[in-house]
């Protein structure tokens, strides 16, 4: 019985409001009319990281806030501006992490050098082992 | 190879080992920061032209800010939840003379006014940005957020999350530095 009742408050419970009554912005699900910048902007939108989801990028999306990005987004590259431009503006407000084309930097250059260096000492590991069946 | 050099690679899987489980307890202990701070602090606020938020109230804009003296910017949304627990707080710091203003976030002037009538209204002024664009403008990534901009219309502090009754102490502070 209390067992039931739990259920029972449990599926009743409305759950806690985190979306607005708002409907989405207008270009948020609808593509630019002109297919070449349409283009540019889906593009860019894969490599824009979602500021409340984290780990979606904002074309993967269906929060709110993602939606209002992808407007922004459209509305700033049909305006003129280049998807670089555009990309720029939101680092300057959010700082890198809202990219996921991280720039080669002083914090992310061993993402650069490592494989190189990890296959360079793979080289070298095996050398030695083919060296060593020779003899 | 000489033997003491094998002897060394031998115990390079178990270092590798160790220094992947203290990557890992590192995390577990100290999960990384959720937080994404604005990167707008010390910057100029962004120029921006809000309409009201709610009824009988006027809307806000850059113009409003830079007139000398600090104000709090509140991002807040009539339909979050931590934005009506940090209301009290907000009270408090209006009575303590500190000038509020607050940008609705994705919101209906009827549904702030009936958050205002709830819980209280510490504003001077309200702009309604129904898209997020100035929220974004300013670098900020959810609601609530509080910013302190300074009497030069320079954003000088930005608080992430609900203010709650420890806080207030901080933003106080935030504010007198940024007279």
């Amino acid at each position: 019985m209390r067992r039931l009742a739990i259920l029972l408050a449990m599926a009743m419970a409305a759950p806690a409001l985190a979306d607005s009554a708002m409907p989405p912005a207008e270009l948020a699900y609808s593509q630019l009319p002109d297919p070449a910048q349409e283009a540019r902007a889906a593009a860019l939108m894969k490599t824009l990281r979602c500021l409340v989801c984290q780990g979606q990028s904002i074309a993967d999306s269906d929060a709110e806030m993602a939606g209002d990005m992808r407007a922004l987004v459209r509305s700033r590259i049909a305006a003129g501006e280049t998807p670089d431009q555009v990309r720029g503006w939101l680092i300057e407000r959010y700082g890198n992490w809202v990219s996921y084309d991280p720039p080669l930097d002083r914090l992310t250059w061993p993402l650069w050098v490592l494989p190189a260096v990890l296959i360079a000492a793979g080289a070298w590991l095996a050398r030695g082992r083919f060296r060593k069946r020779k003899h | 190879m000489k033997l003491r050099t094998v002897r060394i690679i031998l115990w390079a899987p178990l270092i590798l080992f160790l220094i992947f489980v203290g990557a890992f307890a590192t995390g577990l202990i100290r999960p990384e920061s959720r937080v994404i701070p604005s990167k707008m602090v010390g910057k100029p606020l962004p120029q921006f032209v809000l309409p009201s938020g709610a009824p009988g109230m006027q809307g806000l804009s850059t113009a409003d800010f830079a007139k000398g003296e600090p104000r709090l910017l509140n991002v807040f949304a009539s339909w979050c939840v931590p934005c009506a627990a940090e209301a009290p707080q907000l009270t408090q710091l209006a009575e303590a003379g500190v000038k509020i203003d607050a940008i609705a976030i994705r919101d209906r002037p009827e549904d702030v006014a009936g958050f205002l009538g709830r819980w209280g209204n510490p504003y001077q002024r309200i702009g309604s940005d129904t898209q997020s664009a100035v929220q974004i403008a300013m670098g900020s990534a959810g609601v609530p957020e509080t910013f302190v901009v300074d009497g030069k219309g320079i954003i000088r502090h930005q608080h992430i999350g609900e203010i709650r009754p420890e806080d207030v102490p901080a933003i106080l502070a935030a504010v007198k530095a940024a007279r």
